[in-house]
């Protein structure tokens, strides 16, 4: 999916969203457009996380760290591939999935 | 430096209220004007660690609150109304990119000196010295620190720290000079800054080490808390590792106070306490520090002990607190006064209990029950 604003294009990647993180949502999925630098350059999971941001401030800190690294108790997948590698891309139709790993106590 | 300010005066009549960060989230404790009755609410932020949450003094309504889950990043939340409403910080405490390292959580929050409004300072785990100019809503990194040379020589790696990691903590500002600072770490030591962060040096002369191959160090040491005496800011007593501490300036060569302490019970323990009023009088809350360090009441026997002359000797308060089987430990953030006539001294505990003396000490009283682990009390405007 396509879409264009008067100033560039955009594409809009699902994002499915877990329980800790609805407090910035309001939703388990929502649609971040991502900026389309060029027609055959997909989408990245960073690329998604910063247009994220952007729509819920605070949100990319709480999974990735100040040094670009995602953090140690989240997982995330593009489509059914784990990856924790931001320049991954996102291929057309493909949804991101934030996973918050559970953890002790 | 000049001369001490006068004790504070008491604080008017009115209620008291504390703020108890806890592991699952916040609640505040609220007294009638006897400080008789108290009314529990919360939680706010359920299910997040808050480390710390400190009332601004200086506008009596805004509030800051350090959180973080085990799944997620940290960050602060603000408040301008008295924890009415509260804002997620539009960039939370974070080191430098390039820099390597990571901000674990925000352990400390300090409200600035009085002539610097909507000033904050944070510590972090791992030791990092942030500031904000907006009540909270930015943070920087004070790289007078943060980037400091030596600071990884002062500190040892983000990894060598204590069980719950290495924490910036007591962050210190004279009240007679913004820019004259102290700040503690556990581990590194006390360090003072005269020039507003720009520069640090060890404070830990007197202090012992004896963890450390050289028992003697210039730094490398580790306090769990350290304050100013009430009302004066040129004398500062510090609860470390090993013992209790009083520094009393220009001097830089600390007195061991703690060696008066009964040896049945040590002087080892985490908070300590200052009479605002009285710069002769503090509160510490031993705990069982030998062999592999069990971090409980010595004995099973729970305990504050108050000075009244600076630390020459002290005495033992119990009453009202278990007789046996109370196997508490306080952290080092958990116990406040609330500067009333006479002191109201408050702790909470690991196992949710807070625990209240509206007398100095003299008897105490469970205030609330069943909160989840508690890491800090603080007072705020009632």
């Amino acid at each position: 999916m396509t879409a264009r604003s008067s100033h560039e294009a955009a594409t809009v990647v699902r994002v499915r969203v877990p329980s800790p993180l609805r407090s910035y949502t309001g939703a388990a999925e929502v649609g971040i457009a991502v900026p389309v630098l060029a027609p055959e350059l997909p989408p990245t999971v960073g690329g998604v996380l910063a247009s994220i941001d952007g729509a819920y401030p605070g949100l990319r800190f709480r999974i990735v760290d100040e040094q670009g690294d995602v953090r140690r108790h989240i997982k995330l997948f593009v489509g059914n591939a784990l990856t924790r590698d931001l320049a991954t891309p996102i291929p057309a139709g493909e949804v991101l999935m934030i996973v918050a790993a559970l953890s002790g106590g | 430096m000049a001369r001490s300010p006068a004790a504070a005066r008491p604080a008017p009549a009115r209620s008291t209220r504390l703020l108890l960060a806890t592991r699952k989230g916040l609640w505040t404790l609220t007294s009638d004007l006897a400080r008789n009755g108290w009314r529990l609410a919360g939680p706010q932020f359920l299910g997040h660690i808050v480390h710390h949450a400190v009332a601004d003094p200086r506008d009596r309504r805004t509030l800051l609150a350090a959180a973080r889950t085990g799944h997620l990043g940290p960050t602060v939340f603000r408040s301008r109304d008295n924890g009415r409403t509260w804002k997620e910080a539009v960039r939370p405490p974070a080191f430098a990119q390039g820099s390597g390292r990571i901000v674990d959580h925000t352990f400390w929050l300090a409200p600035g000196h009085a002539d610097e409004p909507d000033v904050f300072y944070a510590g972090t785990s791992p030791q990092g010295l942030f500031r904000s100019g907006d009540a909270g809503a930015t943070w920087e990194g004070v790289e007078g620190f943060n980037a400091h040379p030596q600071r990884k020589a002062w500190c040892g790696g983000d990894q060598d720290g204590t069980p719950d990691g290495a924490k910036l903590h007591s962050i210190l500002i004279d009240p007679r000079d913004p820019r004259h600072l102290y700040i503690g770490m556990s581990g590194g030591g006390v360090f003072e800054s005269v020039d507003g962060g720009g520069d640090w040096r060890p404070l830990n002369r007197g202090v012992r080490a004896d963890f450390l191959p050289d028992p003697a160090p210039e730094y490398g040491h580790d306090p769990h808390c350290v304050r100013f005496a009430g009302g004066n800011p040129d004398r500062l007593y510090q609860q470390n590792h090993c013992g209790i501490y009083r520094l009393d300036r220009p001097g830089d060569t600390w007195q061991e106070i703690g060696a008066t302490m009964p040896k049945s019970v040590g002087s080892v323990g985490f908070p300590l306490a200052v009479d605002p009023r009285d710069p002769e009088s503090l509160w510490v809350l031993p705990m069982d520090g030998t062999s592999v360090w069990p971090r409980t009441s010595p004995g099973g026997r729970p305990a504050v002990y108050r000075s009244r002359d600076g630390g020459k000797s002290w005495k033992r308060q119990d009453q009202g607190l278990p007789r046996s089987q109370g196997w508490w430990t306080v952290k080092r953030q958990a116990m406040t006064t609330d500067g009333r006539d006479p002191t109201g001294i408050y702790f909470g505990t690991t196992s949710g209990e807070v625990w209240g003396s509206r007398d100095e000490g003299r008897s105490f009283r469970c205030l609330a029950r069943h909160l989840p682990h508690i890491y800090a009390v603080e007072v705020a405007a009632g």
